[in-house]
C-alpha cells in the first residue's frame, strides 16, 4: 500500500508542479513542458527497458531519436519528382550497390576458408566495391542536389500523413540497434556503452550531410501536421465562437487547442507503451530479463541465451526511443540535424532514467516529467537566484554580467548534481523496483 | 623533382597533422587506459577532464598575457600549464574524494562507476562552460610557424611547401616527453612497479602491501597531468571549444580500446593508428597524386575517400573491426 501511495504522491506533485508553471506563468509553457515531457517519459520508458530489465548501458540515445526524426521526413514530406527523375534512381542503385558489396563481404567471411588470402581477398573486394558505389551514387547525389537546393535539394518523402512516420520512426532505430547489438552484445558492459556512442554521432553527422536525404544543415521546415495548424482554427467560425463563449482570446484558444491535441496524441502512444513495458515486466519475459540482469551465469546455466535476448530487449527499447524521436520532430514540425547534442538528448534521459528509479516503468514515465520540469525550470530558477545573490555588486561589474550570462550553464550544472546526489543517497530513485 | 613534390605534399597535408592529431588522442588514450587499469571503470568524465585543465591554463595565459609576462617565440600558454596541471589535479583529486571514493569501498560495479562518472562529465562541462561560455577561444600566441610554408619553397626551390607549426612541434615534443617519463616511471620506480602490480591483481597487490588509495591518488595526479596536457595542446593546435572536448571522447575511447584498454603501450600505437586513419581516408588525396603519377593517369577528382565531417566514422569502424575480430585490442588489454 505504501508503495502505491508514494506513486500517486509523486505523480501528483508532477501535475501540481504542471498546474502551477500554468497559474504563474502561461497555459502555453505549462503545456509545453507537458507535451516534452510525454515524449521524455517514453524515451525513458525505453531506456528503461534496457538499462532497467537488462542491464545494459546505452548512450546512443540520441542517434536512435535523430532517426526517429528522419523517419518524419521520409514519410510525411511531399516527393520532390524532378529530383527523383534527376538522380533518383542512380542513387538508390548506389545504396543498394553499397549494402550488397557489404553483405557480399559478411557473406565471404563466413563461407571462405580461413587463412591469409580471405582477410586479403575480402578488403580487395571491399575497395573496389567502395569505388563502383561511390561512381554510381555521387553523380545521382549531385543531380538531385542540383535542383532547387534553397528550396528543396532533397528527394522529399513519401507525401504520407505524418503519424505513420512513428512506427518507421521505431522501425529504423529498431534497425540501427540491430546492427549496433550484433557487434558490441557480449562483449563487456563499457564496449556497448562506446559503440552506441559512436553511433549516435555517426547517425548526427550522416544527416548533416547527406543533403539529398534530408537537406543536412538546411533542415526541413514545415513537416505536415497531424493537427490542426492555428490560422485555420482562427479562420473557423464555431472555433472563435465556442471560444469566445469560454472567454478566451482566439489566438490564444486555438494555441492552446493545437498543444492540448498534441498532449493527448502523446499520451495515448505513452499509455500505450506503458501498459505493454509492465506486461512485459510482469511476465515470464520480464522475469528472465531480470535474472538474465542479476545472474548472467546462473541464467546461462539455465539455458537462457543471453546474447540473443540481450539483442532483443535492446532493439526494443531503441525502438521506443525512435518512436519518441519522430514524435518530438513532429511536434517541433521541422527537422534540424544540428540541434542534436549528447548532453540533451542522451545523457539527460539517463538521469530521468536513474532519478526516476531504473527498473520501474513508472519510475522511468515520472523521472521523465520531473527532470524536464526542472530542465526547463532551472534556467528562470537560477536567473532569479544569480539576480538576488548578485544584489550587492555594481550594475556594471564585469563578475555580474558574467555570472548573469552564464545562468544558461546552470543547467548541465544542475542535473550533474542531482545525478550524483540520487546515486549516492537514493540508488534506486524516486520509485524504487519492486 | 615531381615525386620530391609529392612526398613533400604528403608531408604537409598527412604526415605532420597526423603526427600531432595522434600525440593528442595518445596523450588522451593513456589517461583513460591508466584509469580503466587502476580504478577498472571507463572515464566518460574525461574530455571534460581535458576540457577544465585547459581551461584554468586559459585563465593563467589570460593572467600572464595581460601583465607582459612571455616566453618569446614559444606561446605563453607552456607557461601557464604547470598552473592548469595543478588545478586539473585539485579538481580531480575533490572529485575522488567526495565521488568515487563512495563506490570504491562498496565495490560497486564498473557500469555503476561509468554511470557516475557520466554526472562528474555533467558537472566538469557545466564548469567549464560557467567559466569560459561555449565560444571559441584562442590563446596561441608566439611564433606562428617553425618553417613557414614560403621560407621551405625558397630554401629548397621545390613547388610544395612544407609548413611547421610551432604548436605542431611543441605538441609532439610535449607527447614525448610525458611519454618517456611516464613509462619511466611506470617501469623504474617504487610506486610505478606498485600501480602495475595493483593493476594486474589487486588482491595479490593489497597483500604485498600496497596501499590501494595512495595508488588510486596517484594514478589520479597522473591522469590529470595527462588530460590537462592533452586538453591544452589540443586547444592550442586547433582552438580552444568547450564542445568539441566531448565530441573527442570517442576517438580517444576508440584509439584505448584498439590498443587494447589497460595497456599503455597500446594506447599510444592506438592514438596514431586512429589519428592516421582519418587523416588519410578524410584527405583529398589529388595534390599528392598529381605530383606522384605520370600525366595520363592524374586524376579528376578530389580523391577523398570519405567527407572530413566523417572523420568520426572512421574511428568509429576501427572500433567495430577490432570489437569483432580482437576484442581485447592490438596489445592485449585487460577484459574485465
Amino acid at each position: 500500500m505504501k508503495d502505491s501511495t508514494r506513486t500517486y504522491g509523486l505523480f501528483g506533485l508532477v501535475v501540481v508542479l504542471i498546474l502551477a508553471t500554468g497559474f504563474l506563468q502561461s497555459w502555453n509553457s505549462a503545456l509545453l513542458i507537458l507535451n516534452m515531457g510525454l515524449i521524455s517519459a517514453i524515451m525513458a520508458l525505453g531506456v528503461n527497458l534496457q538499462w532497467g530489465f537488462a542491464g545494459l548501458f546505452n548512450v546512443g540515445i540520441m542517434g536512435f531519436a535523430a532517426l526517429g526524426g528522419l523517419a518524419t521526413v521520409l514519410i510525411s514530406m511531399p516527393p520532390v519528382p524532378e529530383a527523383w527523375t534527376a538522380g533518383g534512381p542512380r542513387v538508390l542503385l548506389g545504396i543498394v550497390i553499397g549494402a550488397s558489396t557489404l553483405s557480399a563481404a559478411i557473406w565471404g567471411y563466413k563461407r571462405l576458408p580461413a587463412g591469409p588470402t580471405r582477410p586479403l581477398g575480402l578488403m580487395l573486394f571491399l575497395v573496389i566495391g567502395f569505388f563502383i558505389f561511390r561512381g554510381v551514387f555521387d553523380p545521382g547525389v549531385k543531380a538531385v542536389e542540383a535542383i532547387n537546393p534553397a528550396g528543396t535539394g532533397y528527394l522529399g518523402g513519401l507525401g504520407l500523413p505524418v503519424l505513420f512516420a512513428w512506427p518507421l520512426g521505431g522501425l529504423l532505430a529498431a534497425g540501427a540497434a540491430w546492427v549496433i547489438g550484433k557487434t558490441a552484445l557480449g562483449l563487456r558492459s563499457d564496449y556497448l556503452a562506446i559503440a552506441t556512442l559512436g553511433i549516435a554521432e555517426i547517425i548526427v553527422a550522416m544527416m548533416k550531410n547527406e543533403d539529398w536525404l534530408a537537406r543536412g544543415v538546411k533542415n526541413v521546415t514545415g513537416i505536415p501536421r497531424p493537427v490542426p495548424y492555428e490560422v485555420t482554427l482562427q479562420n473557423n467560425v464555431s472555433f472563435t465562437n465556442s471560444a469566445q463563449s469560454l472567454g478566451l482570446d482566439p489566438v490564444v484558444a486555438s494555441s492552446l487547442y493545437v498543444k492540448l491535441s498534441y498532449s493527448i496524441l502523446f499520451s495515448v502512444v505513452l499509455l500505450v507503451l506503458l501498459w505493454l513495458a509492465q506486461r512485459a515486466l510482469k511476465s515470464p519475459w520480464g522475469r528472465m530479463m531480470r535474472a538474465i540482469r542479476d545472474n548472467e551465469v546462473a541464467a546461462e546455466a539455465m539455458g537462457k541465451d543471453v546474447t540473443a535476448r540481450h539483442l532483443q530487449v535492446f532493439i526494443l527499447g531503441s525502438a521506443i526511443c525512435g518512436i519518441a524521436g519522430a514524435m518530438m520532430t513532429t511536434l517541433d514540425g521541422q527537422l534540424t540535424p544540428g540541434s542534436y547534442q549528447p548532453i540533451r538528448y542522451t545523457f539527460l534521459i539517463w538521469v530521468m532514467v536513474i532519478v526516476g528509479g531504473s527498473g520501474n516503468n513508472l519510475g522511468a514515465v515520472l523521472g521523465g516529467f520531473v527532470i524536464w520540469f526542472f530542465w526547463v525550470q532551472v534556467e528562470p530558477i537560477g536567473q532569479l537566484l544569480m539576480t538576488v545573490a548578485t544584489m550587492g555588486l555594481d550594475d556594471s561589474s564585469p563578475l555580474k554580467l558574467h555570472l548573469l550570462d552564464s545562468v544558461a550553464h546552470m543547467r548541465l550544472l544542475t542535473m550533474g548534481l542531482i545525478l550524483l546526489l540520487v546515486l549516492r543517497f537514493s540508488p534506486r530513485g524516486l520509485l524504487p523496483e519492486k | 623533382m615531381d615525386f620530391l613534390n609529392a612526398i613533400v605534399a604528403l608531408c604537409n597535408y598527412v604526415i605532420v597533422p597526423g603526427v600531432t592529431y595522434g600525440s593528442q588522442l595518445a596523450l588522451g588514450a593513456l589517461g583513460v587506459t591508466l584509469i580503466y587499469s587502476i580504478l577498472r571503470f571507463s572515464n566518460f568524465a574525461h574530455g571534460d577532464t581535458m576540457a577544465f585543465g585547459a581551461t584554468v591554463t586559459i585563465l593563467v595565459t589570460w593572467f600572464f598575457q595581460a601583465n607582459g609576462i612571455g616566453l618569446g617565440p614559444l606561446p605563453t600558454a607552456l607557461l601557464a600549464l604547470p598552473f592548469g596541471i595543478l588545478g586539473c589535479i585539485a579538481l580531480v583529486l575533490l572529485t575522488d574524494r567526495m565521488v568515487y571514493r563512495f563506490y570504491r569501498d562498496q565495490k560497486a560495479k564498473p557500469v555503476i562507476l561509468v554511470i557516475v562518472s557520466m554526472g562528474v562529465m555533467f558537472i566538469m562541462n557545466g564548469l567549464v562552460r560557467f567559466i569560459l561560455g561555449p565560444g571559441n577561444r584562442t590563446i596561441t600566441d608566439g611564433e606562428r610557424f617553425i618553417i613557414s610554408a614560403r621560407e621551405f619553397k625558397a630554401m629548397t626551390g621545390l613547388r610544395e611547401g612544407l609548413a611547421l607549426k610551432t604548436t605542431q612541434g611543441i605538441t609532439v615534443i610535449t607527447a614525448v616527453v610525458v611519454v618517456v617519463a611516464l613509462f619511466w616511471f611506470l617501469n623504474k620506480t617504487r610506486t610505478g612497479k606498485s600501480m602495475r602490480a595493483y593493476s594486474d591483481n589487486e588482491d595479490l597487490a593489497l597483500l604485498s602491501g600496497i596501499n590501494p588509495e595512495r595508488v588510486v591518488m596517484v594514478t589520479w595526479l597522473i591522469v590529470a597531468s595527462l588530460a590537462t596536457v592533452a586538453g591544452v595542446l589540443y586547444g592550442l593546435d586547433k582552438s580552444f571549444k568547450p564542445f568539441t572536448y566531448m565530441l573527442l571522447l570517442l576517438p580517444i575511447f576508440a584509439s584505448a580500446i584498439v590498443g587494447g584498454l589497460g595497456s599503455p603501450v597500446g594506447a599510444i600505437a592506438g592514438g596514431f593508428l586512429i589519428a592516421f586513419s582519418e587523416v588519410t581516408i578524410t584527405y583529398a588525396w589529388k595534390k599528392v597524386l598529381v605530383y606522384a603519377l605520370p600525366k595520363p593517369l592524374e586524376p579528376t577528382g578530389l580523391v577523398q575517400l570519405l567527407s572530413t565531417d566523417y572523420k568520426y566514422a572512421v574511428s568509429f569502424s576501427l572500433l567495430v573491426l577490432v570489437l569483432l575480430f580482437r576484442p581485447t585490442g592490438l596489445f592485449r588489454g585487460k577484459s574485465v
